[in-house]
């Protein structure tokens, strides 16, 4: 019996990853999101790791190496080196995304808006998203850029530790991120450095917390029928 | 029973209070002759008007915060957050399915278009964007063009009604109601309807939907010129319409707004033409643009745009091919084809007797697909489509479980309405209504 | 709220409670108090196929002031709950409210940190009416309804009678979650 045959062999019982590349963002443990003992499905055991696509290589595909040499190129022009700006280049699903080092944003920013053969004019905004267990980039800020002159769209990323949650803003380069960036900072608490006028959009001025980040409970309340209760939609247990 | 005085009243007392900037008069009703006495002893012109969030000819909760000198308007700021509903956080806890409900609800006027948007999203992060079958696609097309269609007339419709011609509106809801018969032909529902679903569609045109719609296109091509009569050469309607809100091309990429009000600026941008989706490059239609930047120029685009929306609906009813609407990967496509029962709902009999009666590892699946859903692949995706008020994006993020780690939706009212300032200030009080209108911003979607 | 509250019980608090019951119900003022999908269809209920004009309702009121029944079409956020409760303070009794939708009557779908479960928690409701969003018909049926209940208000000494009646039913009826039994 060959060793992938053997029904014991280490990480032989458990699901296939869809890819062990990539990055690591959190590791999930069983399977019905039953803790502390109350899981009888016999899948307790379960270790499930979670990955995002990871870094490519060259060749990107298509236009996506255009942009990326320009970019590069652009960068060096002004002195930087693309390697310590931008972290990495995924491609995935069709898409290029920059993972830029914050502190490189506004001139990152500001080359794709204004290099004739980049001109990303129009930003779509900016959308945050929340890993408490991707340590030490717990917050990402993920800007997608459109250029109308080249009828292209790129996504940028960037990401900050939840003891430090600053980014620089992009609202003297992209006015239009304003309100998407408020809209951030009132929902992420993510602090863009260099805003005009920092403060909540959404929520009333007086809020206690970031509710859309994952350690925010979603404050639904249990709801009464005849004879039963329902538990708030984040308290049911659920499929992890 | 003794009237009490209610606190609103009690607190309208329109003393000054004294802060860094001077002396400040908060207003909240009360007896106006006061506050115009208080107001006259000080040397200050300069008044804030609170505009809202209950106002009748603001769009929604929209509250403005308006500081006008006499009759101009010198600083315009928007109040936004009355309608948050925290939708975002909500699809969290949902499955990747019964998102759709709750995307829906977002932008109420354009509700195909949230479901359109979000499920091009799913399906990208699934990879099963190909698989989508062409009638489900069709379908998805002539549904968003209907949808333009009742957007725009409500647009038209309450931008009258805000300006006082009351005609519009009437006209406006009575056309919106023809397209709402049809949503509810096909959908069962007339608002909010969660039909469109990550790999197709919830279930197949009803008998006899073709003909109601072709029917619909031959009466809509009689009731639009009504608005041209009625609106497009009124000269009291151009006389408060034009050259009002004005945002030239620059102003409207610095301020990222698309849609109508960049293609008033003359600039052709839609992401239909551009970036197309649901196969939009194989359609006849025309972009229109204006060279005005102003309200009435917005105003006629959105007319023309119904009138090329109806044309993109006759051609997706001649291409419509008999064929399933849903992707054929049974992970993802819910088993059962909703039936109607006597209640006007319900599930197939057919296949309830199948998984109760037959097949054990049917029920199985039935009961894991329903309850747990579908897995995603992790990663993300950004979707965007074309809808009535601009570029609608969804940026989607996948953890590879079966509900949505993260939707953030770039809704276009949001974006837009940033203009509002750079439209208004400067100009008359009066005229912040028209600008506000002609951005047609819905407060579901602004606020989400 | 004048004279005909301080009447004497009787036959003459009797006439006058139908003939002022009979002309509030014949004329009321709605405040637009629109926030989301539902009023849509409030506005749809006001246009030309539905024509609420049938039930002397046609007259959206922009003012509180001058309304007397707030129909609170969509949710209602934590942010905007201050709002509504100082726009129905600003109303003059008497006044009604329909709370419009799901949303606006238990939350709804939206059970979470943005949404007040139920506008019942900021202002006593008179009607709820169910649906995602209500159809026009239903918003209808649910304006005649509330004529129905004008039209049966008590004036005076009735009124806090039916008052004090009401509140000894509340407090002795079994609460839901001790109810028995199938979910209807």
């Amino acid at each position: 019996m060959s060793e992938q045959d053997d029904p014991n062999a280490p990480g032989q019982n458990v699901p296939a990853q869809r890819d062990d590349t990539g990055d690591l963002i959190a590791t999930r443990r069983g399977m019905f999101g039953a803790a502390g003992g109350g899981d009888t499905s016999g899948y307790g055991g379960l270790v499930r790791t979670v990955r995002l696509p990871g870094a490519s290589s060259r060749p990107y595909g298509g236009w996506f190496d255009e942009v990326a040499d320009e970019l590069e190129g652009a960068l060096e022009e002004q002195g930087l080196v693309p390697a310590t700006v931008i972290d990495k280049t995924v491609v995935d699903r069709d898409e290029l995304t920059f993972h830029i080092e914050r502190e490189y944003l506004p001139v990152v920013a500001r080359t794709l808006r204004d290099d004739p053969a980049l001109r990303f004019e129009l930003c779509t905004g900016v959308s945050a998203v929340h890993f408490p267990d991707d340590k030490g980039r717990e917050l990402h800020a993920v800007y997608h850029l459109r250029s109308l002159t080249h009828n292209r769209l790129i996504r940028v990323e960037v990401s900050a530790p939840d003891a430090d949650p600053h980014i620089p803003s992009v609202v003297d380069v992209y006015p239009t991120n304003d309100w998407h960036e408020r809209e951030a900072y009132d929902f992420f608490g993510l602090v863009f450095d260099g805003h005009p006028a920092l403060t909540r959009i959404m929520m009333p001025d007086d809020w206690q917390g970031f509710p859309q980040r994952k350690d925010y409970p979603l404050g639904g309340i249990p709801v009464e029928y005849k004879g039963a209760q329902i538990p708030a939609p984040d308290q049911r247990r659920s499929y992890s | 029973m003794t009237p009490s005085p209610s606190p609103a009243e009690a607190s309208a007392a329109p003393g000054p209070r004294e802060t860094t900037e001077g002396a400040v008069y908060t207003v909240t009703g009360g007896d106006w002759d006061e506050i115009a006495t208080a107001a006259a002893a000080s040397d200050d012109e300069r008044l804030i008007v609170n505009m809202g969030p209950q106002h009748p000819s603001t769009h929604g909760v929209l509250r403005l915060i308006l500081e006008i000198d006499g009759e101009t308007v010198t600083e315009a700021r928007c109040g936004i957050g009355y309608l948050h509903t925290g939708i975002e956080k909500n699809l969290e806890y949902r499955t990747w399915t019964q998102g759709t409900t709750f995307v829906t609800r977002m932008d109420y006027l354009t509700p195909f278009f949230n479901e359109t948007a979000y499920c091009l999203a799913v399906e990208k992060l699934l990879g099963i964007t190909d698989q989508v079958p062409d009638r489900a696609t069709v379908i998805r097309v002539m549904l968003m063009e209907l949808n333009r269609l009742s957007s725009h007339l409500v647009a038209i419709a309450t931008g009258g009604m805000e300006l006082g011609a009351t005609t519009i509106m009437i006209y406006g809801f009575r056309d919106r109601e023809l397209v709402l018969d049809l949503y509810e032909l096909i959908t069962g529902l007339r608002m909010n309807h969660a039909y469109i679903r990550p790999g197709g569609l919830a279930q197949d045109l009803p008998p006899g939907a073709v003909d109601q719609v072709r029917a619909f296109v031959k009466k809509m091509r009689k009731n639009l010129p009504e608005y041209d009569k009625l609106a497009s050469g009124n000269p009291v309607f151009k006389g408060r319409m034009e050259g009002i809100g004005h945002l030239d091309l620059a102003g409207c990429l610095a301020t990222g707004a698309t849609g109508p009000i960049l293609r008033a600026a003359g600039l052709p941008h839609d992401l239909r033409k551009t970036q197309p989706y649901c196969g939009y490059e194989t359609y006849d239609f025309e972009v229109p643009t204006a060279d005005t930047c102003d309200a009435y120029g917005r105003f006629l685009i959105r007319l023309e745009e119904m009138r090329q929306s109806l044309r993109i609906v006759e051609q997706c009813l001649d291409r419509l091919e008999p064929g399933p609407v849903m992707v054929a990967d049974k992970k993802i496509a819910w088993p059962a084809q909703l039936a109607l029962g006597p209640d006007g709902l319900g599930n197939s009999l057919d296949h309830i007797k199948k998984i109760m009666g037959t097949s054990m590892e049917a029920l199985i699946h039935h009961f894991k697909l329903v309850t747990e859903g579908f897995r995603v692949p992790p990663g993300q995706a950004y979707a965007a489509v074309e809808s009535p008020k601009g570029e609608l994006g969804v940026h989607a993020v996948s953890d590879g479980g079966t509900r949505p780690y993260r939707v953030h939706f770039r809704d276009p009212s949001f974006t837009n309405l940033q203009a509002m300032a750079a439209m208004c200030e400067g100009g008359q009080v009066a005229d912040v209504i028209v600008a506000v209108a002609s951005i047609d911003p819905v407060m579901g979607g602004v606020d989400r | 709220m004048g004279l005909e509250e301080k009447l004497p019980s009787g036959f003459l608090l009797t006439t006058v409670e139908q003939a002022a019951g009979w002309v509030r119900k014949s004329s009321v003022f709605p405040a637009t108090f629109g926030l989301a999908c539902c009023a849509i269809e409030m506005m749809t209920t006001g246009a030309g196929r539905y024509d609420l004009a049938r039930f002397g309702m046609e007259v959206f009121r922009g003012s509180p002031r001058q309304a007397d029944l707030m129909i609170v079409a969509g949710r209602v956020s934590q942010k905007m709950a201050p709002v509504l409760r100082q726009v129905y303070d600003q109303m003059p009794n008497p006044k009604w409210v329909i709370s419009m939708g799901v949303c606006a009557s238990s939350g709804g779908m939206f059970n979470n940190y943005a949404i007040v479960q139920g506008v019942d928690h900021i202002v006593p409701v008179d009607i709820y009416l169910p649906g995602c969003p209500p159809r026009p018909e239903m918003l209808m049926d649910s304006i005649l309804k509330l004529h129905q209940k004008i039209q049966e208000t008590k004036l005076g000494v009735n009124q806090r009678q039916a008052a004090r009646e009401a509140e000894e039913a509340a407090l002795k009826a079994l609460p839901t979650i001790e109810m028995k039994g199938l979910l209807r």
